[in-house]
């Protein structure tokens, strides 16, 4: 069938600068750039241009340049490019649009309505570059109250700890990576991330793919994720990890499951995920031993009764319209963590319709979630991670005043590896090597410079923050959780204040 | 002594504190160790690993054996919901029913029940490698048996069924891409899943069938050949890839 799809993309080339070099060539994983010997020429296919700037950055001369495709349609609001092509694309195969990445809709960003505060005068700011600032941040369950044995106070000072604290786990930043399963992204990808963690004394979560028995050694920073298709899940997988998660839902793409193609389930995926190489791994879209509160209770208990108590439980969910009320019944059920995934929350493949049209953004999720907890009394009872979309150490000193413990970031992460969030995760065929399981892409992941990259973002966001801090006077992130004294909303409804708790800048 | 079973009387004991006194037994060296009186206690065995042997009297709770890795329980009474909820590797063998979602995502290991099952029993169980989950149901099966199934074997002898007397679960094998079912008695068309396919046993099935049963018959005192006389259906998947044409790129 004739496909009526016109290209996306131009690609341009100085033919000046053009040395027939053919590194475009063997750069683009989609096809788009080809060597004709005979006329000694490069030719580009728009049509298979994805824009993810591959070519461009290793062009040696800079011969390359892509644009939009000048081809315009005839302004209408209502049809625009993306819903023409996209009825082009179901109509020549008749399926649900796939593809990669968070909601990429112009819903509001509330970070970018969010103001922090700084001190001036009366309360005087703090120097991060001569006075100690503390980012560490502890993850797990909290007393209500604490008890000791002995005398406080004088005497020979032999005071022990009567209550029993649940299991903590610090981080020294407040960021940890998002879940990326291991077959939706390379395996060097997941080194990366867990030598990145480790480096920088903070976590990365394994996704729902299993953990490679190579990257044991980095179980103190890692995060397992126990999700319904139960891959890899084994006690060895357990009991190295730090934290364990339920996964029950994810950003982009609320209440379904998952299908990582057999395609992608190579040998070592395969064996990661306990799976025969090359048929489908399929997640149901509900855990099936979970239909209530009281059984997500039932697999929190079961995972602390496997690994003796020893490791908080986390439970992840994608913020949709009733968080509030679920966080409240997960926190009774037994979880040490939340963690909560907004609206722009990435993915490795979802539906397009349920990326881009399910959940709420984070900003509304944690205000919503916090003040809920903090008004039952439980909120000291988890810690709370948000997830979805975080972009810069501002959106993250951000959550954390609206009342977020940590966050995770995903989409950053593969940012600072190469990722240009092209949006073809879905396909597999990523040309930066990272959304692949291709034994030849993935190498273009080199898992030292990878680390380097990652360790390098964390170290200039935990300046940043400490920096923000001090301005504010503040020179302990935990005094900012949920101090939402210290934001001002501009340009925001008074519902939309309500919701998140905040005072219009000004007021 | 490690071979004489070591009783621990679990009146009125917390999971937790049932399952401790389970691992204390066995980290001091006992590999024989029976549990009476048990109400209901979930999670029975789940943390427990190597060749450990555990015999429950009384009712077990939901997920007995859950992630278990090796031990062999022997319940002399009901198994609950979530019984071998992905277990990797043991033997549970059930001296009466078993509740919803028996063997939920196991990899490996055995499963006998003597009596019948309840809902999505044997739902996604896998296989890989060596790892190959064995659950056997002495009577029938309630609906969404095998939903999902990615691997393993599941057989349900229908005992409880009285002559000519059809299973009664509906949408059997729904979304099944890997494993096998092989079922005694009586099932038509309308009860299966759009993804199983129905055909008869060949040597290799019969080889595996029969050792299973063989194994059924010695927990639970049954005559091997009366039960291998009866006619059985092997129900496989069609597609090894079920949703592989749902999607546009």
């Amino acid at each position: 069938m004739k496909s009526y799809l016109p290209p996306r993309f131009a690609i341009h080339r100085r033919d000046d600068r053009c040395i027939r070099c053919q590194v475009c060539v063997r750069q683009c994983s989609f096809g788009a750039q080809a060597y004709d010997a005979e006329d000694d020429v490069v030719v580009g296919y728009d049509e298979r241009c994805v824009a993810c700037h591959r070519c461009v950055v290793f062009c040696p001369t800079q011969a390359l340049t892509i644009t939009r495709s000048p081809l315009e349609y005839r302004d209408n609001f209502n049809w625009r490019p993306e819903a023409i092509e996209d009825v082009i694309k179901q109509s020549e195969t008749g399926g649900m649009l796939l593809t990669g990445m968070g909601n990429d809709k112009p819903f509001p960003i509330y970070w970018d309505r969010l103001l922090l505060n700084a001190s001036q005068v009366t309360n005087p700011s703090i120097d991060p570059l001569r006075e100690p600032m503390e980012l560490r941040t502890y993850l797990g369950r909290k007393p209500d109250r604490v008890e000791v044995r002995g005398q406080t106070g004088g005497g020979n000072g032999s005071v022990t700890l009567k209550t029993q604290i649940a299991p903590q786990v610090a981080t020294e930043v407040p960021m940890l990576f998002s879940a990326l399963s291991y077959g939706a992204v390379s395996l060097n990808v997941h080194e990366s991330l867990a030598r990145a963690a480790h480096e920088a004394g903070t976590l990365f979560n394994t996704g729902e793919g299993g953990l490679h028995p190579k990257l044991y050694r980095y179980g103190e920073n890692t995060i397992v994720q126990v999700a319904s298709g139960r891959f890899g899940v084994h006690p060895e997988y357990l009991k190295v990890a730090r934290i364990i998660e339920i996964k029950i839902g994810q950003g982009a793409k609320p209440g379904i499951g998952g299908h990582l193609p057999g395609e992608k389930v190579s040998e070592d995926v395969a064996g990661t995920r306990m799976i025969p190489t090359g048929t489908d791994a399929l997640s149901p879209a509900p855990h099936h031993d979970i239909y209530s509160i009281e059984d997500l209770s039932q697999l929190i208990y079961a995972l602390k009764e496997a690994t003796h108590y020893e490791k908080p439980v986390s439970v992840k969910i994608a913020a949709v319209h009733n968080s509030a009320a679920i966080a409240s019944g997960m926190v009774r059920a037994g979880a040490d963590i939340i963690a909560l995934d907004g609206l722009r929350g990435a993915t490795g493949a979802a539906p397009k319709v349920i990326r881009d049209n399910v959940g709420i953004p984070i900003e509304l999720a944690i205000a919503s979630v916090d003040t809920r907890l903090r008004q039952e009394g439980i909120r000291n009872q988890a810690s709370l991670i948000a997830a979805g979309g975080f972009r810069g150490s501002a959106d993250i000193i951000k959550a954390i005043a609206l009342g977020a413990d940590a966050v995770y970031i995903g989409t950053a992460a593969l940012v600072a590896l190469g990722c240009t969030v092209c949006q073809q995760c879905h396909t597999g065929r990523c040309a930066w090597g990272i959304c692949t399981t291709d034994p030849a892409l993935s190498k273009r992941v080199n898992p030292e410079i990878g680390t380097r990259r990652l360790v390098n973002l964390l170290r200039g966001w935990a300046l940043e923050i400490k920096d923000m801090l001090g301005g504010m006077g503040i020179n302990a992130l935990e005094s900012l959780r949920g101090n939402r004294d210290h934001l001002r909303g501009i340009g925001l409804t008074d519902s939309e204040l309500e919701v998140l708790g905040v005072r219009l800048a000004g007021t | 002594m490690v071979n004489a079973p070591v009783v621990i009387d679990a009146t009125g004991l917390h999971y937790s504190e049932l399952n401790r006194s389970l691992r204390e037994a066995i980290l001091a060296g006992q590999r024989h160790v029976e549990v009476r009186n048990v109400h209901g206690q979930r999670y029975i065995g789940t943390n427990l690993a190597g060749p450990v042997r555990l015999e429950i009297v009384g009712t077990p709770g939901n997920d007995l054996g859950a992630f278990m890795d090796g031990p062999t329980i022997v319940v002399h009474g009901n198994a609950q919901d979530g019984c071998a909820n992905t277990m990797n590797d043991g033997q549970i063998v059930v001296h009466g029913r078993a509740g919803d979602i028996a063997g939920l995502s196991a990899r490996g290991g055995k499963i006998f029940i003597r009596d019948s099952v309840g809902y999505r029993v044997g739902i996604h169980m896998k296989e890989y490698q060596g790892k190959r989950p064995c659950l056997v149901v002495g009577g029938t099966a309630q609906d969404f048996l095998g939903e999902y199934m990615a691997g393993g074997v599941l057989v349900v002898l229908g005992l409880e069924l009285q002559e000519g007397e059809p299973h009664r679960a509906r949408f059997i094998g729904t979304g099944m891409h890997g494993g096998v079912i092989y079922l005694r008695g009586q099932v038509e068309q309308h009860q299966l899943g759009r993804e199983v396919g129905v055909a008869d046993l060949d040597a290799d099935d019969r080889a595996t069938l029969e050792g299973l049963v063989s194994e059924f018959c010695r927990h639970f005192d049954r005559d091997e050949g009366e039960i291998l006389a009866g006619r059985f259906v092997k129900l496989f998947p069609l597609y090894l890839r079920p949703y592989g044409r749902l999607y546009a790129y």
